[in-house]
């Protein structure tokens, strides 16, 4: 075992040096940067569209009077649901041909015009292309409230605000469980395909012969993945503290005003860590099982994009676990070994008890072991060719 | 108890035993029953042409891949891999990481073995100044030429100081000078106690270097023993010219002498020298030039494993 164990560790210590002293580390560690410019990037687009999507405006053809009573009403229903969701109305005194005014707003482009109400308060009449329920049912309420006089002013009610109720918190937790999964995610899934081009430098260079005439390959796959999964804390601890930087520079209260995880911030993180480790361990075992087989970097590019959906697929089912942690799909998400830890961490941010994290982690490390075997014994029977020809349903006692 | 000393001293006498090794590559047999015994502290070429096996059989004995069946000692261990600290090897496809500076390859090679890193830097220091090569210690692989990086890789197949070396074709692609400097390299080993075995298709450096050699053809071993033991299978040739083309002394030629211009050229009869020499002297032949030549290895190879590996081997060469 102490062999085993020695043998690992000069194959992570090559890798490890390998790669944090390249100069390529540099822009590894700059990666973060090109989904949050991304993030930036289509949140502006986003905005934009939403922008040219927002309330439709509708004019209204009334003497002042009427106009100011339906504004008046739609400035206190705006206090209650907001700007953006309440209907824009701009009014416009009467002309005596009605028809070419409407006509005519009905064609305007300053301010782009859905529809036209006509009839004053008394008998209003709407002409355009609205085409949506709730636009007509707001300017109905509009109606109603202008004519009933004199619209009255909210009730002032004194709010005392704890920060935190069962609800707030349940809603916070779940928020930091869908960010934590996603920022799980995206690193392994980053990560990816370098634990898939992992092997092909040795067995481009043919270095693999020498080591795997020295050592035993499951400890040369061991080294290589504890190598990466170093070099990726090293990055994943630069990055968390440039976030929490970058938070405390910009965000009020900075990072003590983030909702506090089920497990408390400290547990969460070292959990975080865990399951990041595991995550990646389990992937990356995978992947360096599948990217083994690959000869060249065309054969593991190929094969990222089925690897990347396969992915996709279990983030998107340990999703299911998010505030429905004792349902059976979330049961089974947190069973199944590759959506256990994305699925656990969610737990960790909404439910306080630890032993389930205990039995998780010895479960999805007894799964990395499996993985490891089974692809170092693969690695030496297909790379490799060793052995003696065995039936498939004998390959596992080879 | 007995029996486990038997077997521990007969495992200090042969460094490496394999028993009917065989090895199936999907339809190809590659290696069809070889079975040899490596005396410890000698020279064991593994001679043959490309594809007759011998890298094969050398990977199953380092214990690279495992046998289809059969079964192998490396140094009296049948788990070849737990040997493998007392094992140097140098695989017929050189590799080294491009990126690492000669020193560090040296240290990293020693530590695959199980040589601690910095014990393997001072030893790696110590061999570059051995062998006149300290300033490539700093420069990366890939700025040296191929026959450097080689050097480098043999010099990493020793750092640790293993009990047994194994050398897979490891003349091809050396200039004259470290092929000269390799072969000594490999007599300094020996006479340190160390197994060395080597496979190749180059016959002049088995005949050179080895004590033992195995032939091996289409994955069988069609000869194994000594050097001398192959050429005795030969009997001698003779070289004769003579001033007289005829007389009694004829009847002492064998039937299927050939003509080489003015030579007769034909085995030694089983009589010796002896009665031939008199036969010539008493018919008066008038002995111009005699010799006796003992045959070659290659003379030996050809007999062996048959002109047509012979005829793969010199054209590998010559490649």
């Amino acid at each position: 075992m102490m062999r085993f164990l020695r043998s690992a560790f000069v194959v992570a210590r090559r890798d490890f040096s390998a790669t944090v002293l390249s100069k390529t580390f540099i822009f590894f560690l700059l990666a973060p940067l090109f989904p949050a410019a991304m993030g930036g990037l289509f949140g502006g687009i986003t905005t934009r569209v939403a922008g040219q999507a927002e309330r439709p405006v509708v004019a209204v053809i009334a003497p002042k009077a009427q106009f100011e009573r339906l504004e008046a009403a739609r400035d206190q229903l705006t206090s209650a649901i907001g700007d953006q969701a309440m209907v824009k109305i701009v009014g416009f005194s009467p002309e005596p041909d009605l028809a070419a005014q409407q006509k005519r707003l009905l064609a305007s482009q300053h301010p782009p015009i859905r529809a036209v109400l006509s009839g004053g308060l008394d008998h209003p009449r709407l002409v355009g292309a609205l085409g949506d329920p709730v636009t007509v049912g707001q300017l109905k309420l509009l109606i109603a409230e202008s004519r009933a006089g004199n619209v009255e002013p909210a009730p002032d009610i004194p709010v005392t605000d704890v920060h935190i109720s069962s609800g707030s918190l349940e809603a916070d937790r779940a928020n930091t469980a869908m960010i934590a999964q996603a920022v799980l995610f995206f690193l392994t899934l980053m990560l990816s395909t370098m634990v898939m081009s992992q092997l092909i430098e040795e067995k481009s260079n043919k270095i693999i012969e020498v080591i795997a005439a020295a050592i035993r390959i499951d400890a040369m796959f061991v080294g290589k993945l504890f190598a990466m999964l170093s070099a990726s804390i090293l990055a994943l601890v630069v990055w968390v503290s440039a976030g929490a930087l970058l938070l405390q520079m910009v965000k009020h209260g900075g990072v003590q005003s983030l909702p506090t995880p089920a497990v408390g911030w400290p547990g969460f993180l070292a959990l975080g860590m865990v399951y990041f480790a595991m995550n990646y361990l389990l992937f990356g075992a995978a992947f360096l099982m599948i990217g083994a087989q690959a000869s060249t970097a065309r054969e593991v590019q190929t094969m990222s994009l089925p690897v990347t959906f396969a992915q996709m697929l279990i983030f998107a089912f340990a999703a299911t676990a998010i505030n429905a942690l004792d349902s059976p799909i979330a049961l089974a998400a947190a069973a199944f070994p590759l959506s256990s830890p994305l699925t656990m961490l969610a737990r960790a941010a909404e439910e306080p008890a630890w032993w389930p994290h205990v039995v998780a982690i010895l479960w999805q490390a007894l799964w990395v072991a499996l993985i490891l075997r089974f692809g170092a014994k693969l690695f030496r029977r297909t790379v490799l060719k060793s052995g003696p020809r065995l039936p498939w349903w004998r390959f596992g006692r080879a | 108890m007995l029996r486990q000393t038997i077997a521990s001293s007969a495992s200090d006498q042969i460094a490496v035993e394999a028993t009917d090794l065989v090895k199936d590559f999907g339809d190809t047999r590659a290696v069809d029953g070889i079975s040899l015994a490596v005396p410890t502290g000698s020279i064991y070429g593994l001679l043959g042409p490309n594809g007759a096996g011998k890298t094969t059989t050398l990977r199953m004995l380092l214990g690279i891949i495992d046998p289809s069946s059969g079964s192998r000692l490396v140094l009296g261990r049948d788990r070849p891999l737990d040997a493998a600290p007392e094992i140097g090897y140098l695989p017929e496809e050189r590799g080294l990481y491009p990126a690492m500076h000669a020193r560090e390859a040296i240290a990293f090679m020693g530590a695959l073995r199980g040589l601690p890193l910095a014990e393997g830097r001072r030893r790696a220091d110590a061999l570059l100044a051995e062998h006149n090569l300290s300033d490539w210690g700093k420069k990366p692989i890939r700025t040296l030429s191929k026959g450097m990086a080689q050097i480098v890789q043999l010099l990493g197949t020793i750092i640790h100081k293993p009990r047994l070396i194994v050398l897979d074709e490891p003349f091809a692609g050396l200039d004259a000078i470290n092929q000269a400097r390799l072969e000594e390299m490999i007599r300094r080993e020996t006479r340190a106690g160390v197994t060395v075995i080597f496979s190749t298709h180059v016959i002049a450096h088995a005949e050179r270097l080895c004590e033992q050699v195995a032939i091996i053809a289409k994955g069988r071993v069609v000869f194994d023993g000594g050097v001398d033991e192959a050429r005795s299978r030969l009997r001698p040739i003779v070289r004769l010219r003579t001033r007289k083309s005829d007389g009694s002394w004829r009847s002492a030629i064998p039937s299927n002498a050939r003509r080489e211009g003015d030579e007769w050229v034909f085995e030694l009869p089983e009589g010796g020298p002896e009665p031939l020499l008199k036969a010539l002297i008493d018919g008066g032949a008038g002995i111009e030039t005699l010799a006796i030549e003992r045959p070659g290895l290659h003379d030996a190879f050809v007999a062996i494993a048959g002109d047509k590996a012979a005829a793969e081997m010199a054209q590998e060469k010559v490649q």
